[in-house]
């Protein structure tokens, strides 16, 4: 199975990805042979095979739900990196 | 000897008897980078005031009878861990101007335990490599042969662990990036067991296998580390609950010609194949006999499904990328394409500017990967074949105690050799997907050298897999693995 040029477009729509018209050519010929490579994982038959879903061994880890107030600087400074209007982060229009 | 050249260990009997200070230390390495890192590019960002400003308080610490493993000790770190007040990259374009406002759960830790943060070292963007080549901000320089990569992703960390422009860094592994280049610049590269090591502060890239560790110059150092950065953590719910060993302790050998008497080394036929280079895996028997030749025991074993733990990594790891990666919208921090029209073209167009190639790639990778009609077929798939990865560690260490491989098939590639093959850089991975599938501890130590052009030599490494929070073991037996190639095979 090969991935048209339009699969790549749409791959990239859905990753929210601008690519360059250079990227999209490149990106569907090397994903290609990646998937192909890939694909070798059919020759195993996983039928009654549970996947994996984690490796800690840990099972419900719980801790209070009580609310801790995170430094206030720390904060600040999170807060900064983005631009804000009126102490809130300003984001473009959704509507 | 100039004191950037020091181990941890080396050091610290020093900085204790009083013979030296953290600030000559600290200086040493800061000097060293200066003279040595225009060439080989290891670090994306050093603190010079921040650091010196450490090293006085640790020299305090250690004048008032403080004693500690790293009080006083300089170090380098991944630049995808958060160290508040500086710049946190990750080594992409999209973080460029980023400030990290809280440190990571293991710079507080080595904070309280007063070593010396001196800056940050350079990566594949976001983790996502095995040559350091595709940082957005310039490759990094094996310092053993200057026209070949360092490995990857921890490239940075490694690279300068090898030139002694620190005593120790921390590197992150995720599919070898801790372990890979530790073979390839011929220094000690520990990747604890899943959750052994707190990931809060480390930015996700594979939540499923993500783990940070040390590379240092012997295995000691190592052990010496991870005692202070192991340990569970209430910001990271994947930690492991079990007590933190006494690992330095636990290295130390019985009183006996024969200290590994009893204990049982496997030996996986899946990692000895054509591919491998025939000189690596004559390194990494002789390091089997030096094994042997202290009372263990060696065996071989076989874990069947060992050629599909790369085709599964390739496929777990970019659709945990694709979702990790969606944070980056170019809203409330990083690089912001503020002309786009809509929300839809601002995500886009910051996305496409700030991420690299290879980034993208494995961004769509996953995002295939897990789209409608494809889930069952790749996703779904690959976590059932990583099922039987992780049966056949389990079966095997039914069995044998530890599992003795080569880290890489190879020794150091050249720069910008295979840059352009996707695939080709995949298979790096070959030996090194497995442990970090299964969230198992293994270490990479300096096995020797072989030979390359010109009268050349490079370094390889021999690894150690071991079963779940087996840290202790593993160490005990690098220690004898690695004894007489460590910092000598310069």
């Amino acid at each position: 199975m090969s991935i048209t040029r339009e699969e790549i477009k749409h791959i990239a729509e859905l990753s929210r990805l601008d690519l360059t018209a250079e990227e999209t050519e490149k990106f569907g010929g090397q994903l290609d042979l990646i998937l192909k490579y890939i694909g070798r994982l059919n020759e195993v038959d996983t039928k009654k095979i549970i996947p994996t879903a984690q490796v800690s061994g840990l099972v419900d880890v719980w801790r209070a739900d009580d609310i801790r107030e995170w430094d206030k600087e720390e904060v600040r400074a999170a807060l900064e990196q983005g631009e804000l209007e009126g102490g809130q982060i300003k984001v473009k229009r959704v509507l | 000897m100039k004191l950037n050249e020091l181990t941890i260990q080396e050091a610290r009997a020093k900085l204790d008897g009083g013979e030296i200070s953290a600030l000559d230390l600290t200086r040493a390495c800061l000097a060293r980078i200066k003279e040595a890192d225009m060439e080989i590019h290891a670090c994306l960002s050093v603190c010079e005031p921040e650091a010196l400003a450490a090293a006085a308080a640790a020299d305090i610490r250690i004048k008032a009878g403080e004693t500690g493993n790293l009080l006083g000790i300089p170090y380098l770190c991944k630049d995808n861990i958060m160290t508040k007040g500086l710049k946190t990259t990750a080594a992409s374009k999209i973080l460029e101007n980023y400030v990290a406002p809280y440190d990571a759960t293991v710079i507080k830790k080595l904070k309280e335990a007063g070593a010396v943060l001196l800056g940050k070292t350079n990566l594949d963007e976001f983790a996502h490599g095995a040559s350091t080549e595709s940082s957005a901000y310039g490759l990094t320089k094996n310092p053993r042969d200057l026209s070949r990569v360092p490995g990857g992703s921890s490239g940075g960390s490694t690279a300068a662990v090898a030139a002694d422009m620190c005593l120790f860094a921390l590197g992150s592994d995720t599919g070898g990036s801790i372990r890979q280049p530790a073979s390839f610049c011929g220094v000690v590269g520990l990747k604890p067991s899943y959750g052994r090591v707190s990931r809060s502060g480390l930015l996700s890239m594979t939540s499923s296998t993500d783990v940070i560790g040390p590379l240092t110059k012997t295995v000691e150092d190592a052990a010496l580390v991870l005692e202070i950065i192991a340990g569970a953590d209430e910001r990271d719910a994947t930690t492991a609950t079990e007590a933190v060993e006494h690992y330095r302790q636990k290295m130390i050998l019985s009183a006996t010609d024969k200290p590994l008497s009893g204990l049982k080394i496997g030996w996986p036929k899946e990692y000895f194949l054509k591919e491998l280079d025939k000189e690596v895996a004559a390194r990494v028997r002789a390091g089997a006999e030096k094994l042997k030749a202290a009372g263990a025991q060696l065996m071989e074993v076989s874990l069947p499904y060992t050629k599909y733990g790369v085709p599964v990594y390739y496929l777990v790891t970019p659709s945990e990328i694709s979702s990790n990666l969606a944070r980056f919208d170019g809203i409330g921090w990083g690089l912001s394409k503020n002309e786009a029209k809509d929300l839809q073209e601002f995500y886009k167009s910051s996305r496409g500017a700030g991420f690299g190639a290879e980034t993208k790639r494995r961004i769509m990778l996953g995002t295939y990967a897990l789209s409608a009609g494809y889930y069952d077929a790749y996703y779904k798939k690959a976590q059932q074949v990583r099922t039987l990865i992780i049966n056949d560690f389990q079966r095997v260490f039914e069995k044998v105690d530890l599992l003795l491989t080569p880290t890489s098939p190879h020794p150091a590639f050249k720069i910008g050799q295979q840059i352009n093959d996707p695939l080709a850089m995949y298979l790096e991975d070959i030996f090194v997907t497995g442990a970090s599938l299964a969230g198992l501890p293994a270490i990479s130590v300096p096995a020797g050298t072989v030979a390359a052009e010109a009268g050349k030599s490079l370094p390889v490494g021999a690894q150690l897999i071991g079963p779940r929070l087996q840290e202790g073991l593993i160490l005990k037996v690098a220690g004898i693995l690695a004894a007489t190639e460590e910092r000598h095979a310069k």
